[in-house]
């Protein structure tokens, strides 16, 4: 899209989509609530800090979930936190996303066989966008994770929303 | 400092004869196994007697020999910063079987104040007892969890809250 | 398999049921407000739960509620041969993870008794990035401590120094954070060619900004006057507490278990223990906690010179020296009760094994974690404090979640 101000020549028109301009607005300015557990806190809080700036995403960690609009799941999640994530994920405001950093909130990670209070996989808990492997993931592997889930709102559209596409998907007759 | 025989005479002497149930020497850290009731005046006594001061308490460990050998063991580490010596007493007491009640152990809260977590820990890992704690509840695990897991036959429950819990 | 659906069942009671608060609303008189500092907040301690039962402003009680983070490390270490412990034992302390590498490898290797013949080579390299480990974490409790007070420059200048640690220890190790790299009986890999001269390079770039880390908090107006005199800590009831580490440096006490215990090659360093003085307030005070972490740096610096003109002059690298040339095929220890302990950067930390001689896996390997018990002395030292102060106290503590609930 570059620079909006080149873009604009007479009067300072734009015609787009209804779509592509409200998932720009959303993608451009994701503020997570940056749920950090465990390790993957101390990588995700490097790469809110200078050496891989986040902030220039449009990426800034809000502490609250009322007012953020994608939660990282960042650490180990086990039972006795599975029912605070649960309910802070219902406090977040639609529309909302989920990134899972790192393997043991993907799929239990590496105490996936005799982890008894570690659920394995927080997408048994909340519906999960995208996954982020590591262990931990690097700084630019978060940032990759990141602007695959900006690829992903760019594809959304308003007009048949997530929960009804995906209803929609579910009934299509097999061909 | 006081070598092990010198603690062993002073606690008989105190306590009587059979407070030290067995002693080993011979590993790389000297240990001695107290009778389980008298475990929390014997650590009163070793950290009050101005010749031993055992003032730090290092870690408590539970310890469980499985149902076949049917006993579990509480293995306190203390350690004397002014005299730089370490000790460890153990007590040995029975298993408890399916429907009895779980084993009971002195606590020595009331000597050293880090006991109280450490205690706590043992009890939500192992489901010892300490009588006399003055808060004992799960620390580490939720409150509703069922079974103590680091027991040799435990077994994980299936489900906690409607999330599996095998993977 | 793995399934995909939500498997979550909602009940009212959930959250009650699996951590009760000790204290019932019904039971507060009046004036009095139960505040609940949840597992999920700002602070980047991580995942602790504190039950807060105030007068007003002034905090009346508080209990912490742990166990959010329990990994089941105990459960791991009883059914992995001891090698393979070693990648969970870093995720203990996962900010100082080569620190609790090395308190562990020491202790099964002196349960082999093969702790005499590992060349001091291997000795020097384990201490060197055990130190730069140290650094690292301090510099993490420092800066999340500043950004609990309200300072987030000095957050954002520590992480950039501490990059510059990740990178080296990525150098030498392959990872950024949580190395497996302290292996039973050596070391994983040698350290690479060029690294010894970019660590001079790294210390002579560091030295300045402790003086300035040292500026713009240690000596900063502010922050003495929200640390100073606040949760004072005793030095017979941090001892009776189990307290160690900079937490009981701060209180007064020259007890480092690298001097007491003088294990590996400390005894052959030169380098002092910052103790609390009590200069800006008391002795025990949360500045005089920080500032014994802030000092350290300085003396861990130290050390690190100390062993990198060792490693480039008589203990040279040489072409046939193989890292892992006693690490031993079998790892089968005697049947014995050990109890193995070293400094961390939090303070002593401790495994208690018990082995049965006839098997690779220990029978019981328990973790006495330094943050578990420096926290439990939380409620005694914030009796009748502000809330402010409170979080003032319990980011002095700098503990790590993941070690507390291992």
């Amino acid at each position: 899209m570059g620079l909006l101000d080149n873009k604009f020549e007479n009067g300072g028109i734009i015609i787009a989509k209804a779509d592509d301009l409200l998932n720009w607005a959303r993608l451009s300015s994701l503020w997570p609530m940056g749920f950090g557990i465990a390790c993957c806190a101390i990588e995700m809080m490097s790469t809110y800090a200078s050496g891989y700036d986040l902030d220039r995403f449009g990426v800034f960690p809000r502490p609250s979930p009322r007012q953020s609009d994608v939660m990282i799941i960042a650490g180990t999640v086990t039972f006795k936190m599975a029912d605070r994530i649960k309910r802070l994920y219902e406090q977040m405001p639609d529309p909302k996303y989920v990134i899972s950093m790192g393997s043991c909130s993907n799929c239990g990670g590496p105490y996936w066989q005799h982890g008894y209070h570690v659920v394995k996989g927080v997408d048994r808990i909340i519906p999960v966008d995208v996954y982020v492997p590591g262990c931990p993931p690097r700084p630019e592997a978060l940032i990759g994770g990141f602007l695959k889930l900006q690829e992903k709102i760019r594809n959304e559209s308003l007009a048949a929303p997530k929960a009804i596409e995906k209803f929609m998907n579910q009934n299509q007759p097999v061909q | 400092m006081m070598s092990l025989n010198d603690i062993k005479n002073l606690l008989a002497e105190k306590f009587g004869g059979e407070v030290v149930v067995k002693e080993i020497a011979d590993g790389l850290q000297p240990q001695l196994v107290i009778k389980t009731e008298l475990i929390a005046n014997v650590c009163r006594e070793l950290l009050e007697n101005p010749a031993t001061y055992f003032d730090f308490l290092s870690c408590v460990t539970g310890i469980d020999n499985g149902p076949q050998a049917g006993t579990m063991q509480v293995a306190y580490n203390l350690y004397s910063i002014p005299y730089n010596q370490h000790l460890t007493l153990k007590v040995e007491f029975a298993r408890n079987k399916e429907d009895e009640a779980l084993p009971v152990v002195p606590s020595v809260t009331t000597v050293w104040k880090t006991a109280n977590w450490h205690e706590r820990e043992t009890y939500d890992f192992f489901g010892i007892v300490f009588e006399g704690h003055p808060d004992l509840r799960r620390i580490l695990l939720p409150g509703d969890w069922q079974g103590y897991p680091l027991r040799k036959d435990y077994q994980q429950q299936d489900y906690y809250h409607g999330i599996k819990v095998e993977y | 398999m793995p399934t995909k659906e939500i498997q979550y069942k909602y009940h009212k009671d959930n959250l009650s049921l699996s951590e009760p608060t000790l204290i019932k609303e019904s039971e507060l008189k009046s004036g009095e407000m139960l505040i609940n500092l949840g597992p999920q907040h700002p602070s980047m301690h991580g995942v602790l739960r504190l039950e807060v039962v105030t007068d007003g402003e002034l905090v009346k009680t508080v209990i912490p509620h742990l166990g959010y983070l329990h990994r089941c490390f105990e459960k791991h270490a009883e059914h992995l041969p001891y090698n393979q412990i070693i990648p969970f034992v870093d995720r203990l302390d996962y900010v100082a993870a080569m620190n609790c590498e090395h308190c562990y490898v020491m202790g099964v290797e002196k349960m082999l008794g093969i702790e005499n013949t590992i060349p001091a080579r291997i000795e020097y390299i384990r201490v060197l990035v055990a130190e730069l480990n140290r650094i690292s974490s301090h510099f993490i409790g420092v800066g999340a401590y500043g950004i609990d007070m309200g300072a987030f420059s000095p957050f954002l200048w520590l992480m950039r120094d501490r990059e510059h640690i990740n990178r080296l220890l990525e150098w030498v190790s392959g990872a950024r954070m949580l190395y497996n790299y302290i292996w039973i009986g050596g070391l994983y890999y040698d350290l690479p060619v060029g690294f010894e001269e970019r660590c001079i390079e790294f210390i002579r770039y560091l030295k300045p900004k402790l003086v300035e880390l040292q500026k713009i908090i240690i000596e900063n107006k502010i922050f003495i006057e929200r640390t100073a005199n606040v949760g004072i800590l005793p030095l017979d009831l941090a001892i009776n507490y189990g307290v160690s580490g900079p937490m009981l440096r701060g209180s007064g006490l020259r007890y480092d278990l690298r001097r007491v215990d003088n294990y590996s090659v400390y005894p052959e360093l030169d380098f002092d223990i910052p103790i609390g003085t009590g200069e800006m307030g008391t002795t025990g005070d949360c500045w005089d906690r920080t500032n014994v972490r802030v000092q350290e740096c300085r003396e861990s610096v130290k050390i690190i010179e100390q062993c990198l003109h060792r490693l480039t002059t008589d203990l040279k690298r040489t072409r046939d020296f193989d890292p892992q040339a006693i690490v031993p095929k079998k790892i089968r220890p005697k049947a014995m009760e050990f109890y193995a302990r070293g400094e961390s950067a939090k303070g002593e930390l401790g495994f208690f094994f018990r082995t049965t001689g006839n098997t690779d896996v220990p029978f019981r390997c328990k973790s006495r974690s330094p943050c578990f018990s420096n926290l439990s002395v939380l409620p005694a030292i914030s009796k009748g404090v502000l809330i402010a102060d409170l979080i003032a106290i319990v980011g002095s503590i700098d503990f790590v979640m993941g070690e507390v609930d291992r």
